[in-house]
């Protein structure tokens, strides 16, 4: 039924010692887990177990008290008016955007534009830089692990200017094809790649084909959603163009997002939306756009869940991406040599079989039981783990299945949580016995 | 685990282990008519056939096959379905259609914890039957897309067959 590595031969490749990054997890997972007041709850009386964290991660107390203080001292529209409040809200706002650009290793701050979320941080690139730099027959290059953010703005743009969309296919497990880069690249003016599938994990190199797309005089689009919240990251060292990222899944609060860009781009880039705030000067007969960023923020920001990403990028920063990172390859480890010792051909794990080759996620089809039973049957045992297409259908459609499940890991997730989901799946497997 | 048992009752599981009605039907004269579920990728193929599409409400389902992936609450409810509407007028699918729908729709009162068993909606003279089986999926409401799917994709099927 799927293309991924049968359960076997996972097995295979695990029977060796422990990998090196699983010896180098130092994590304190019970003092992270203790702030994250949402995982002390309950379900069906038993704790929680939250393997769902790629669609959206718990917040931190730090991130949740950050914005009731910005609320409770400090709150007012930013930007236009002289009275100290108005000041403070707008430290609060440019204060985060400061720390957004260090977390992420940007050159100024000004090249971080504030969004609703990586969607719109990709559909502001499209509307944009595409709109004003790409002509009918130009080509665009995407990627078959793209999630329907990195595919449907291109879409969108490619029906309405006649451009030519290539994509680049995926191996057998997962990972992108590489031997026909040259040619999808040739005469490409962008390329469009995520850093991490949000459904199978791969890690595409994101700095080699951001040389190989530059060598072509392609720009570089970064679906980072996945990636900024789990893998240390620098744009400077990704030598991307553009990447966007969303709050939600970095301990932030939804309804703020981001997209970096350099700022020689972002300085040539026409606005997006129009409005109040991303203007110089307004006249019956036109108007003068602001300087970078703001002129891609029209109207009230979400000032305090921009106040929630800078305490959340803090916290991560506190915890050190590098630590986060070890932690979840050694989750990886222990789950892909869990999985596959209790469950053996009964399970297919889906993408790269060697830990390190991929991100906190995991996708799997387990004794042919429908995605969707599987995870009601889990959530009886109160383990959260997603069904569905993960807003990828095109790679849905490489891997052979209409759905899968999903489980992911966090900075609060633990070996424990993987022996939860394995006597959870033991249970699905006895109930439907067919 | 009572929960689990209410929504997997054994004729569910009966029709998603042994589903009636599947495969294809050659169009035309049969149409074919797809459905998807965005929520969990689930995508449902109805095949079918009627005898005179000219006749409305009297035309008569003289085949009807199912095609496509899905959980066992899409696959059982589009099985029981197919059982159920063969040989059926358009007239009656449709009123099944309603009374099937009605079962499924989530009364306020529920949703706050209210009343543990829906509220006998089913307006029609028409019995459910096995399809009874599945009313525990109102208690889990992001399910109820998946046992409505099949009866929407046939009523754009009729719809279909209807327009030639
Ligand atoms: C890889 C990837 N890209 C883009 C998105 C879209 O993020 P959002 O819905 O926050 O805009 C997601 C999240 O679902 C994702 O995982």
């Amino acid at each position: 039924m799927s293309t991924g590595p049968t359960g076997a031969a996972v097995a295979a490749d695990l029977t060796g010692d422990r990998p090196a990054d699983d010896a180098a997890d130092d994590l304190d997972v019970a003092a992270v887990k203790a702030d994250f007041p949402l995982l002390a709850t309950t379900k069906h009386d038993r704790p929680l177990v939250f393997l769902d964290s790629a669609a959206s991660s718990q917040k931190p107390r730090a991130v949740l008290e950050a914005m009731d203080h910005y609320y409770e001292h400090d709150h007012t529209n930013v930007h236009r008016a002289a009275y100290d409040l108005a000041e403070r809200a707008t430290s609060a706002m440019e204060g985060a955007r400061g720390k957004v650009a260090r977390f992420i290793g940007a050159g100024s701050a000004e090249e971080v534009v504030f969004t609703k979320n990586a969607t719109e941080a990709i559909n502001l690139v499209a509307r944009s830089w595409g709109a004003a730099n790409l002509s009918p027959g130009d080509a665009v290059v995407l990627t078959q692990l793209e999630h329907h953010a990195n595919i449907v703005p291109w879409q969108q743009l490619a029906a309405e200017r006649g451009l030519e969309l290539r994509w680049v296919p995926l191996t057998d497990d997962a990972r992108l094809d590489l031997t026909g880069l040259d040619q999808l690249l040739d005469g490409a003016k962008l390329l469009g790649v995520t850093a991490m599938s949000n459904v199978v994990g791969t890690l595409p190199d994101v700095r080699a084909l951001a040389d190989a797309a530059h060598a072509a005089g392609a720009l570089v689009c970064v679906d980072g959603c996945q990636s900024v919240p789990h893998l240390p990251t620098s744009v400077a060292d990704l030598d991307a163009d553009f990447v966007a990222f969303s709050g939600h899944k970095m301990c932030g609060p939804t309804g703020v997002g981001v997209l970096w860009a350099r700022r020689e781009l972002l300085e040539e880039m026409p606005p997006f939306l129009g409005g109040g705030g991303m203007i110089l000067d307004v006249r019956l007969d036109g108007f003068v756009p602001a300087d970078v960023p703001h002129r891609f923020e029209a109207g009230t920001p979400p000032i305090a869940e921009i106040v929630g990403l800078g305490a959340a990028v803090e916290y991560l920063e506190a915890l050190g991406m590098d630590r986060v990172r070890r932690h979840e390859v050694a989750m990886n480890a222990y789950a892909l040599r869990t999985l596959t010792e209790r469950f053996g051909e009964e399970i297919t794990i889906h993408g790269p079989a060697e830990p390190a080759a991929r991100g906190g996620v995991m996708s799997f089809e387990f004794r042919g039981i429908h995605p969707h039973d599987l995870s009601q049957v889990l959530d009886q045992h109160g383990v959260c783990v997603r069904p569905g297409h993960h807003c990828a259908k095109p790679l849905m459609r490489v891997l052979g299945v209409g759905a899968t499940a999903r489980a992911s890991w966090y900075v609060y997730n633990e070996e424990a949580d993987v022996d939860a989901l394995a006597d959870a799946l033991a249970e699905a497997g006895r109930f439907f016995d067919f | 685990m009572s929960g689990l048992e209410d929504l997997y009752r054994e004729i569910i599981l009966d029709h998603y282990r042994n589903p009636r009605n599947r495969g294809e039907l050659e169009v035309p004269p049969a149409t074919r008519a797809e459905g998807f579920n965005p929520l969990c990728g689930d995508e449902i193929v109805v095949y079918l056939h009627l005898d005179d599409p000219t006749r409305g409400d009297s035309a008569v389902v003289e085949d009807v096959r199912i095609g496509g992936q899905g959980c066992s609450i899409s696959q059982s409810s589009a099985s029981m379905m197919s059982a159920a509407v063969k040989g059926r007028t358009v007239g009656e699918v449709r009123e099944l259609t309603r009374a099937f729908k009605a079962m499924m729709s989530i009364h306020e009162g529920e949703l706050e914890g209210g009343a543990a068993e829906p509220a006998d909606a089913d307006p029609s003279e028409l019995r459910l039957g096995d399809l009874e089986a599945l009313r525990g999926v109102v208690k889990f409401p992001v399910r109820i897309k998946c046992a409505t799917l099949s009866w929407n994709t046939l009523l754009q099927g009729i719809d279909d067959a209807e327009a030639g």
